[in-house]
């Protein structure tokens, strides 16, 4: 048995654990699930078809273990925002660039669904259509999802302030152009 | 069009903001526990089949 599809679970970690932990917000829970999705994916493997997505599938895991917990703890983890905005380390922030405390204390505070949404599209790259497939919902949704947790971030962070929007743009065009703000 | 510049432009700060505190958290070193869970479900498998015959 040459080719078996679980010698790649080693290299979807890390992406597991992010995801895990943007939705619980919380290391310790986003850990356990990330355990269990793994238990559940190396036994249910045979459900894998190979050549296609291996990451969604996994997260599709992962969330549907969340969801299914949530429901049956009834409401969400209280605490949770707090624990998620610490546990990261903070970096300095350059001149108008948003403070990355502020932007996670902002994500938090998006509805489970959004965040997901956002976390699948925005950041780990998923087309529309995977990310649907992932969240088992229609593209329209999830199109919707990310355009609200979008809409709630700026208003949050209050990226309505022209000011505020001028600067971070201006800070974030230096990062793209690799140019370092002279002041520290 | 629909979409007004600054609501790209507001996208972009967005987008940008949450990759990089994804990237920290892609960057984080992934505990042993997971190595060691993967390793101990591999020889699990490798005793259970050992019935069929079939030479590891």
């Amino acid at each position: 048995m040459s080719d078996d599809p679980r010698d790649e679970l080693v290299e979807h970690l890390p992406a597991l654990r992010a995801f895990a932990l943007s939705l619980t917000r919380n290391g310790a829970v986003a850990d356990d699930m990330v355990q269990d999705t793994l238990v559940k994916a190396w036994s249910k493997i045979s459900s894998f078809e190979p050549g296609t997505n291996m990451r969604a599938w996994l997260f599709t895991i992962l969330r549907n273990t969340y969801y299914s917990n949530r429901r049956k703890a009834g409401r969400e983890v209280s605490d949770a925002e707090g624990v998620f905005t610490e546990s990261l380390s903070e970096k300095p922030a350059h001149d108008g660039r948003l403070q990355m405390a502020d932007f996670r204390r902002a994500f938090v505070q998006l509805t489970d669904e959004q965040r997901e949404a956002l976390i699948l599209v925005g950041a780990q790259g998923f087309s529309y259509e995977d990310a649907a497939e992932t969240c088992g919902v229609a593209v329209g949704t999830i199109k919707s999802r990310v355009n609200r947790a979008r809409a709630r971030l700026g208003e949050l962070l209050k990226l309505d302030d022209d000011d505020n929007l001028e600067m971070t743009d201006q800070a974030t065009m230096a990062v793209v152009t690799g140019a370092r703000p002279a002041a520290r | 069009m629909g979409h007004t510049r600054r609501n790209d432009k507001e996208a972009e700060v967005i987008d940008e903001n949450l990759r990089r505190v994804y990237q920290d958290m892609l960057d984080e070193k992934v505990p042993d526990r997971f190595l060691d869970l993967i390793a101990q479900l591999k020889s699990q498998d490798d005793d259970g089949s050992a019935t069929g015959g079939d030479a590891k």
